[in-house]
């Protein structure tokens, strides 16, 4: 065996055991590594009230109200599994709006509702001009198709 | 790959082909730019602010593949000792660097906007972040190193850092998909693009633009370390009488 071809089983020997050091790093940060709670999560775990945390998923679509007030809402978080009511005062991002991906920062009060102090918007993936707007989508597929 | 070995060989064929990186790659970057800028549509939901796209994806890209054609080199340089490896890896860590920032400041100006934040520690920013800390613990592992005789490339210390770095360009690419983020999921896979092909084709310029770019850089580097070593060459010599 030549010297050259030692050091490359050698070299990929370390580059396996990196990769896999790596992989089980990474799933062991699986759920400490989640930038949010979805409601799921929250209803799966349970979240004590007044714990600082994140809570992130889809704003309901007709679940946003707007208090006497102007600058108070309410608005359901929903990730498909579970729904979670919440609440903030404040200026919410432009692109905050139903139907679309939000990231609240707070608590939960005791009643369960999400009590945000700070609003983010998360959009999708897409990409697309003002015409195109409404299509059917496929997250999976990313394919469009008109809507029948 | 060995046939380059030899540097004037290398420098032969490397002269030209810089110059033919650099302006197609000028020409492509201005070009996808300006049609970013002013001919596609604006985005639904963001509208004008998607514009930033064009530069941000293409840093991103750049700041990724630069760290794997430092392993690449790297192990290229472990394991058949080849004496262009350690310079090239030494030229991709300035621009790469250089991108990898680019992405992170665009993306920071981008964030305001559309997420209502400069910046969130989530998965992909922040392995974004620790990809430039890796290349500016290379480029300070590079420098101390060449100072001990390297000919200008990297000690196999700091190739081993650029292999061992490596692992980091997945969990860039994966964070997303990992792990719940305020980033959006990937909008182009292997599947298709979620981007509209009206607001994709400019991107596809700026890539392939950055891209004859940063190889043009890099050659321009690579050239530049010959000639640093031909110099030191040559005063060792006179010195010696």
């Amino acid at each position: 065996m030549k010297a050259k071809h030692q050091r490359l089983i050698l070299a990929l020997a370390a580059l396996v055991a990196i990769i896999g050091a790596g992989l089980l790093a990474v799933s062991a940060l699986k759920d400490e590594a989640a930038y949010f709670y979805a409601p799921a999560d929250v209803k799966a775990k349970g979240v004590e009230p007044g714990k600082a945390i994140r809570l992130g998923g889809m704003v309901v679509g007709g679940s946003l109200k707007r208090a006497a007030d102007g600058v108070t809402i309410r608005f359901d978080v929903t990730d498909g599994k579970a729904t979670v009511p919440a609440m903030f005062s404040g200026i919410a991002p432009d692109l905050f709006k139903e139907g679309s991906g939000v990231v609240a920062e707070g608590s939960f009060d005791a009643k369960g509702t999400f009590i945000a102090t700070n609003l983010l918007a998360k959009h999708d993936e897409r990409y697309m001009p003002r015409e195109l707007e409404g299509m059917n989508y496929n997250a999976s597929t990313h394919e469009m198709k008109a809507e029948q | 790959m060995h046939r380059f070995a030899n540097p004037a060989r290398f420098l032969k064929i490397a002269r030209p082909l810089t110059g033919w990186l650099f302006w197609p790659g000028l020409a492509l970057i201005l070009v996808g730019g300006a049609c970013g800028l002013f001919v596609t549509p604006a985005d639904y939901l963001q509208g004008q602010t998607v514009r930033i796209l064009y530069i941000h994806v293409p840093a991103a890209w750049l700041g990724m593949g630069g760290w794997t054609g430092i392993a690449v080199a790297a192990l290229m340089q472990l394991v058949w000792r080849h004496p262009l490896a350690a310079i090239a890896g030494r030229a991709i860590a300035a621009p790469g660097a250089l991108f990898t920032a680019i992405c992170l400041m665009t993306g920071s100006i981008w964030g305001r906007p559309t997420w209502g934040t400069w910046w969130e520690w989530d998965g992909r920013m922040t392995s974004m972040l620790v990809l430039l800390f890796l290349y500016l613990g290379y480029i300070a592992l590079a420098n101390a190193s060449a100072r001990d005789g390297q000919a200008g490339g990297v000690s196999n210390v700091t190739a081993i850092f650029g292999l061992v770095g490596a692992i980091n360009i997945p969990i860039i690419n994966r964070s997303v998909v990992w792990w719940n983020s305020l980033h959006q999921g990937p909008s182009i896979t292997l599947r298709g693009s979620s981007i509209a092909m009206d607001l994709l084709w400019p991107l596809g310029l700026t890539l392939l633009g950055f891209s004859l770019w940063f190889g043009a850089i890099v050659l321009m580097r690579m050239r530049t370390i010959l000639a640093q070593n031909k110099v030191e060459a040559r005063m060792q010599r006179l010195a010696r009488g």
